[in-house]
């Protein structure tokens, strides 16, 4: 037992040293600089309102992307009816990319700072990347 | 298909009620009309192609080696599908065979040389009991009772090639490579596939959805060498020329019920004498 505080201060030492990263993020990190998104576009004049409201869009969109995705692949159910009486195609590149067509400004930018790296464009063509003339 | 009594009954239900509604659908005419997201425009709900079961011949005595290349052009840059250079990484959708190998289990010794090299195309047969629909264990392959088609799923493949062995067609390809650079002119139309992914022909679901024939019908109408239809319709002209014309399946013996049909090449020259009985209407 003639040890025992230096045990306690190695433990010590380790514990905060284990915990340094979280500390110190803890103590300084703020969220970070929130991603600038572009939600005007040339496309969105004379269009009326997203199909959800945005700040549901936010959270909600990757599920219902899924949703729609099912649905017109596996169910043939193409269209999207909402409560208003609109009806849109249930399509990333021909309803949402239609007045979201800067992928870079509003997609990327969102999920560069979230870090999530969806796989929807490893497929689904950018109408605009091929107008630069890029693939 | 065998109609048992309870799909009849409902089939005939449904019937009265049609005729009930017949002036009703009158109004729906052509394309239903909704409102689009502008606000003004109306979106257009293009009225869809639909069939109990859909179903392709192939007329080999009108297939040049122009017309089939039409048709492979038109399908495979409607569905960008790359072209790669080395054979091994071969994607194909539908692509031309000479006849005799096309149909080698039919042991065609002697046939006129011109029918063995009559180019035939060839494609996904949309079996009625599709082998590699069996097999797929993620579902991403299946066969839509509705019409018959035999779909892919391409999010949910898993690349696992059991489909590719069970088809005994050859009719589907495996993206070895990333195919986007070897695609010539993208359609942005329709995806690309990514590596990993199995890919083939699906009836072009995706433009009888929005009322259109496949691209291969379309791009090769003018000679009528692909005709595409219900078959379960006895008034479609699909059902009508395998009525007429004496036609063949692909490997009919292993049961898979191919629903791609081919009316069999004639000889030019026979085809002028008078006692030739190919053309000899029965119906």
């Amino acid at each position: 037992m003639r040890d025992m505080p230096k045990i306690l201060l190695g433990l010590l030492i380790f514990v905060l040293l284990a915990l340094f990263p979280v500390i110190y993020n803890a103590v300084t990190a703020d969220a970070g600089t929130p991603p600038d998104l572009v939600i005007e576009t040339q496309n969105v004049p004379g269009k009326s309102d997203c199909v959800i409201p945005g700040e549901e869009m936010r959270t909600k969109h990757m599920d219902m992307l899924m949703e729609w995705r099912n649905d017109v692949v596996r169910l043939d159910d193409r269209y999207y009816h909402d409560d208003h009486g609109r009806t849109f195609e249930k399509s990333l590149t021909n309803t949402c990319l239609d007045c979201h067509s800067n992928k870079d400004t509003f997609c990327d930018r969102c999920h560069t700072y979230m870090e999530v790296d969806p796989y929807c464009w490893d497929c689904h063509v950018i109408p605009q990347e091929l107008e630069g003339g890029t693939r | 298909m065998i109609i048992d009594r309870r799909k009849f009954v409902r089939a005939a239900g449904l019937g009265v009620l049609a005729t009930a509604a017949a002036p009703a659908t009158k109004l729906l005419a052509e394309e239903q009309l909704v409102t689009d997201h502008s606000g003004d425009m109306p979106l257009k709900q293009p009225k869809p192609l639909t069939a109990k079961r859909w179903a392709m011949v192939v007329d080999t005595r009108k297939a040049t080696p122009e017309n089939v290349q039409k048709a492979i052009h038109a399908c495979h840059h409607e569905h960008n599908v790359p072209e790669f250079d080395n054979s091994k990484d071969e994607i194909k959708w539908i692509w031309s065979e000479h006849f005799d190998h096309a149909f080698h289990e039919q042991d065609l010794h002697y046939i006129p040389e011109h029918t063995k090299h009559t180019p035939t195309l060839l494609l996904c047969n949309h079996c009625d009991n599709p082998p590699c629909v069996r097999v797929c264990p993620t579902e991403a392959t299946w066969k839509r009772e509705e019409d018959g088609l035999v779909m892919m799923d391409w999010h949910r493949c898993i690349g696992c090639r059991y489909c590719m062995v069970a088809c005994p067609y050859g009719s589907r390809s495996f993206n070895f490579r990333n195919p986007r650079e070897f695609i010539d002119e993208i359609n942005p139309g329709y995806p690309t596939r990514m590596r990993g992914v199995v890919e083939k022909c699906t009836f072009c679901e995706e433009r009888l959805a929005r009322g259109k024939m496949p691209a291969c019908v379309e791009a090769t109408q003018d000679c009528g060498m692909i005709t595409f239809g219900d078959l379960e319709d006895p008034n479609s002209d699909v059902s009508k020329l395998v009525r007429k014309h004496f036609s063949i399946r692909r490997k009919p013996g292993l049961g898979t019920q191919p629903e791609v049909y081919y009316i069999v090449p004639d000889d030019p020259e026979e085809h002028d004498e008078p006692t030739a009985h190919g053309e000899e209407e029965h119906s």
